[in-house]
């Protein structure tokens, strides 16, 4: 990559050189202003979607912001650090609510991110030689990801029912694995159902990123290993891995992201009756927030979450960053 | 380079999320902003009264076209279902666009009256609407806290009845309980697992009616969620007991389906009722629409009081349910409001709503209009009238139901799971509550 720009530039500098000595005699100003003219609608909407929002949210998250308030926020009075005390106060049942939630979110992620990689790399170098129907494969893997969030999560919130679901019909009915109807969405079953529907709606991404990935890897590559004798896991090991390298940094940081801040899957699979084994953070802070109205602790918990996914982002690059300028 | 962008994507990512809690606040006013132009349109929101949302329009929009034609003010309805209502109202109270007149629970009204953003319905205003004679008192007292103008009059009005399958008891030879005892005996006797049937269905995953069982069986032991100066009162002897009997129906008597942990609202548990698999179901009087719906005609149940246990503290049998009808204190139409509101609680309007919505009448002198069966209306008017306690009128009881609610969620689905909960755990469980409470005012 460095050594394409590198001979991209030049050519480049030297035709926008030439640009820039024709430009002012023309249209003095214009090309002066065009950049930023371009690139204004792109700062606008990133000013309104993520920076004002955030500071609000920060800002919120030091006031009382509590039923009394929000009609008139101004109003609310300046809190300090009061809602990160509440919310941090771990003898305290707000703040070992968090805690609790927040462990049973870093479960989920980890689990979650494991198994959709897994089944994600598994597909995709099933499926990296060419045969008759791949494409057809390749398309259905790709439903979950196709189907609307809410259709395919509903969908399971009815299989995974104790009474009517498909789940336990065939699981009790048909297999006669046991004799007792188990729950999955209430009690300690509940967080195995999450993982489920989270890691089925993720693992069709990992498929893709890595798909793409593969195809990036020389063929000859391949067959010179097997020509030294090297088998399957050997060239997946030695080869696949190592190549898929950059792909996987990034996949596995963004799959963990994503998983971390889910809020449709608990939101849609639970409904208001949400188990505490399948309590995840955003959801969590989600309720501490509407369902108590009290948005000042809602927000702490939120930039307090939001300093946690810097943190583990920061390192997570700094380490792997590290690792391959070594290599 | 890439690090760079790499992390400010993270960060983006993050950031985008960790407001998603709050992102809700910002984008509801779109919906309601046809109502605030300088004609006179009023926007109004109704809840879900009906058993659909369809059904609810189709029976209000010839009532509100009949109020247009009197007085030539407009109304754009909306109906909104109970799952979003709550979260509405408070987005609407927070960007200041809301419609101009909402109906609300009346378990909210001293909440909402907290949020002050609605409009206090004082001397004037209250005359505007008819003056606060032609409400039943203990009706209009679930319109805000005690000894304050009200910012919300009751419009219909609901209460907690036991249904009871009138084949299936005289099968088994049995009278309808009088007292809990009865009750959870003649339960028993008509619970056969093996057949699928199940003396009672119970919502237990809705922490909404989990929340009004722990009120009303609190209440027949004669203890409070809350004492005088709004300090939350939760792990009394008689809250932790009235949960545990309440609780106990699924843990101890066996009465109701395990499966009753994930009925996350009142009509899973009245369909059971309605299709005869269970004998019994304690639900507001509202339930007489589906329960017709799915195919039980009104001579089929009967209903008692919900019975209190022997030698109670107090008979309660219902808290003082229903609706409540709210103007936001911001809007343009305040008159044309308040003629709206004395519209919908006239004696005609309510007559004319009393049947679709299954409603009680929160007017003084006013007969039940909901059912054909005599000997159902008079229960439930005893019942409104005389045997049902307000839900606590403090700000924080928006707090208590869905603390105390969520907690015997959790309660039940370990129940049903195959854990127990003793007296102890209760009393944990409230605590926990409590303290949720105590940190969120």
């Amino acid at each position: 990559m460095s050594v394409a720009t590198t001979e991209a530039a030049p050519a480049a500098a030297a035709k926008a050189a030439k640009k820039t000595k024709r430009g002012p005699e023309h249209r003095p100003g214009l090309s002066r202003w065009l950049p930023y003219l371009l690139v204004a609608p792109a700062v606008l909407l990133e000013l309104f979607i993520h920076i004002i929002p955030m500071v609000v949210g920060i800002w919120m998250s030091f006031v009382k912001l509590t039923k009394f308030f929000i009609a008139n926020w101004s109003a609310a009075p300046w809190a300090g650090l009061g809602n990160y005390k509440v919310a941090l106060d771990f003898n305290n049942a707000v703040g070992q609510g968090l805690l609790k939630s927040f462990g049973v979110t870093v479960a989920f992620s980890l689990i979650t991110v494991a198994l959709s990689w897994v089944f994600g790399m598994a597909a995709a170098v099933a499926l990296q030689p060419a045969f008759r129907g791949r494409s057809i494969v390749r398309t259905l893997f790709l439903v979950p990801y196709a189907l609307p969030a809410y259709a395919g999560i509903l969908t399971w919130n009815f299989m995974l029912q104790r009474d009517t679901g498909v789940v336990n019909h065939v699981i009790v009915d048909n297999l006669h694995l046991t004799s007792d109807r188990p729950f999955w969405l209430i009690g300690s079953n509940a967080l195995v159902s999450l993982i489920t529907v989270a890691t089925w709606k993720l693992w069709t991404f990992a498929f893709l990123t890595l798909m793409a990935g593969l195809q990036s890897i020389p063929r000859d590559i391949y067959e010179a290993a097997s020509v030294d004798g090297a088998g399957n896991l050997r060239q997946w090991r030695n080869i696949t891995l190592p190549s898929l390298r950059p792909v996987n940094l990034v996949l596995v940081l963004v799959l963990f992201l994503w998983t971390f801040s889910d809020f449709n899957t608990p939101y849609v699979l639970f409904g208001t009756a949400q188990p505490p084994a399948g309590d995840l953070i955003t959801f969590h802070i989600y309720n501490a927030s509407f369902l108590t109205w009290n948005f000042g602790t809602g927000s702490a918990m939120s930039v307090l979450l939001l300093i946690f996914l810097m943190i583990v982002t920061g390192a997570y690059l700094l380490v792997t960053g590290r690792k391959s300028r070594r290599a | 380079m890439r690090l760079r962008s790499l992390v400010a994507a993270a960060a983006a990512i993050a950031l985008g999320i960790s407001l998603a809690a709050c992102g809700g606040s910002g984008d509801s006013g779109d919906s309601s902003g046809g109502g605030s132009g300088g004609d006179q349109t009023l926007t109004y929101w109704a809840s879900n009264q009906g058993t659909s949302l369809d059904n609810d329009k189709a029976v209000l929009t010839p009532v509100l076209q009949k109020f247009t034609a009197d007085t030539g003010i407009k109304v754009n309805l909306e109906v909104i279902g109970w799952n979003d209502l709550q979260t509405r109202i408070q987005t609407a109270t927070t960007s200041g666009q809301g419609p101009d007149v909402v109906n609300i629970g009346n378990t909210w009204a001293a909440s909402l009256q907290a949020t002050n953003a609605f409009l206090p319905f004082d001397g004037d205003a209250m005359t505007a609407i008819g003056g606060k004679d032609k409400f039943v008192p203990t009706a209009l007292a679930t319109g805000g806290k005690e000894g304050t103008d009200p910012t919300s009059v009751p419009l219909y009005g609901l209460a907690y009845g036991l249904y009871y399958n009138k084949a299936m008891f005289a099968a088994a030879g049995l009278q309808p309980p009088k007292t809990w005892e009865e009750m959870v005996t003649d339960a028993q006797k008509l619970t056969d697992p093996a057949k699928k049937t199940w003396g009672m269905a119970l919502a237990a995953g809705s922490y909404t009616e989990n929340v009004h069982f722990a009120f009303i069986n609190a209440a027949q032991n004669g203890a409070d969620w809350f004492d005088k100066d709004g300090k939350p009162t939760f792990t009394g002897d008689g809250n932790v007991q009235g949960v545990l009997r309440y609780l106990d129906l699924m843990q101890k008597d066996k009465v109701a389906n395990p499966s009753n942990a994930q009925y996350d609202n009142g009509t899973k548990s009245v369909n059971d009722f309605a299709t005869k698999e269970v004998a019994m179901v304690i639900n507001q009087n509202n339930a007489d629409s589906s329960i017709v719906a799915n195919g039980m005609k009104a001579g089929e149940y009967g209903v008692v009081p919900f019975p209190a246990p022997q030698g109670a503290a107090a008979p309660v049998a219902s808290h003082v349910a229903g609706i409540n009808l709210s103007i936001f204190k911001n809007t343009k139409h305040k008159d044309a409001a308040l003629k709206f509101v004395k519209y919908m609680t006239d004696a005609t309007t309510q007559t004319t709503l009393g049947k679709p919505f299954s409603s009680l009448p929160v007017l003084k002198d006013a007969k039940p209009v909901f059912t054909t069966d005599a000997a159902e209306a008079a229960t439930f008017a005893d019942v409104y009238n005389t045997k049902s306690k307000p839900l606590p009128l403090v700000p924080a009881e928006d707090q208590f139901e869905s603390t105390v609610g969520k907690a015997m969620n959790s309660m039940f689905a370990k129940i049903a799971t195959g854990g127990s909960v003793s007296a102890d755990d209760v009393k944990a469980a409230l605590k926990t509550a409590q303290d949720q409470v105590a940190a969120g005012s």
